[in-house]
């Protein structure tokens, strides 16, 4: 009896870790507020699940809560990879809430909105260090890369031996400068695209495919 | 901190070494970071903190800010150029490089006028 419970188990042992290795990964899609990190993961869910993953803004700190797509099935060159998308709060080490004042909150809706902010800045920081499998870095092509944030954030992936993609975001404006970025981050690669408008979506999916697949 | 209490309306420095700060535990040396900087204080460190110890102070800071009071911090280093001096064996042993000077202040009070890879040039304003 004890030797049939053995085999069962070890046959239980060898179907699950054929099914765990099957299991998506879980991709954060990280950066600094405001950088398009929803816009890009509703892209990503729409183009292959139909449905959004939030609701974009842009005022700061839109997103206070982390929010999973599950089985979201990228097809690529006949074959299929399978990804949560974690769509994470923007980082910062500030949040002030007389800034949301200026998008004509009232100060109480303001406070709320910093205190939500700050707990869903810990909440991203805690999904970095436990919970996701890879890193899309998500900035804004129109802004200066080198910022504390990005620097500490980028260290902090690459303590953890992350894969991580860089996504220069709102290349669709003028002033969107991509090589800035990849001379920021030369060990990284940096893929160019607008979430919004669609730009470029079929060099991210590939890249997403070899990176995270 | 001090051990002279700050009566002007200066701007009080703290100059910590590696030294003081390797015989610290992670939260020990974030502690020590949180309360200089809601005493109005600049921190600089000789040698920074670990990535981990990085995240962890972001976390921790963001559990901390308050309407009115405390606003968050300002913290300053050179990029990371860990690839160069860093293999990966030392990673894996938690031989981490750290050494990277690192300033960090209130985020009202410290502003960031230039950065790159080899200058940071900071305003530091009084309370």
């Amino acid at each position: 009896m004890g030797l049939i419970t053995e085999i069962r188990d070890s046959i239980s042992n060898v179907v699950s870790t054929l099914f765990s290795a099957q299991d998506p990964k879980r991709i954060g899609i990280y950066g600094p507020p405001n950088a398009g990190k929803t816009t890009l993961a509703n892209r990503i869910a729409r183009d292959w699940t139909g449905d959004a993953v939030g609701p974009e803004s842009h005022i700061p700190h839109e997103t206070r809560r982390a929010r999973r797509k599950e089985n979201v099935e990228i097809e690529r060159n006949g074959k299929s990879v399978r990804i949560d998308i974690v769509d994470t709060p923007g980082v910062t080490t500030k949040v002030d809430y007389t800034e949301f004042l200026e998008h004509d909150m009232e100060k109480e809706d303001a406070v709320r909105r910093s205190r939500e902010a700050t707990e869903g800045v810990a909440e991203a920081m805690h999904w970095l260090r436990e919970d996701v499998d890879g890193v899309i870095y998500v900035l804004d092509a129109t802004e200066d890369p080198f910022t504390q944030v990005n620097t500490m954030l980028i260290g902090i992936i690459e303590s953890q031996d992350l894969p991580v993609l860089i996504f220069a975001n709102k290349i669709d404006l003028d002033e969107a400068n991509v090589r800035r970025i990849e001379n920021a981050f030369p060990q990284h690669e940096t893929v160019p695209l607008s979430a919004l408008e669609g730009d470029n979506m079929d060099e991210v999916y590939d890249k997403i495919a070899d990176y995270f697949g | 901190m001090a051990e002279v209490k700050n009566k002007g309306g200066g701007v009080q420095i703290d100059l910590i070494s590696g030294d003081r700060m390797a015989e610290l535990t992670s939260m020990e040396k974030i502690r020590m970071i949180l309360d200089g900087v809601r005493e109005g204080n600049i921190v600089i460190l000789e040698e920074g903190l670990s990535p981990d110890e990085e995240s962890r102070l972001i976390e921790v800071t963001m559990t901390e800010i308050s309407p009115d009071e405390f606003n968050g911090i300002e913290i300053e280093t050179y990029p990371r150029s860990e690839t160069k001096d860093q293999s990966f064996l030392d990673r894996l042993m938690g031989k981490e490089s750290t050494k990277k000077l690192t300033v960090i202040g209130p985020a009202n009070q410290i502003e960031t006028l230039h950065k790159d890879e080899t200058l940071i040039s900071a305003l530091v304003s009084r309370k």
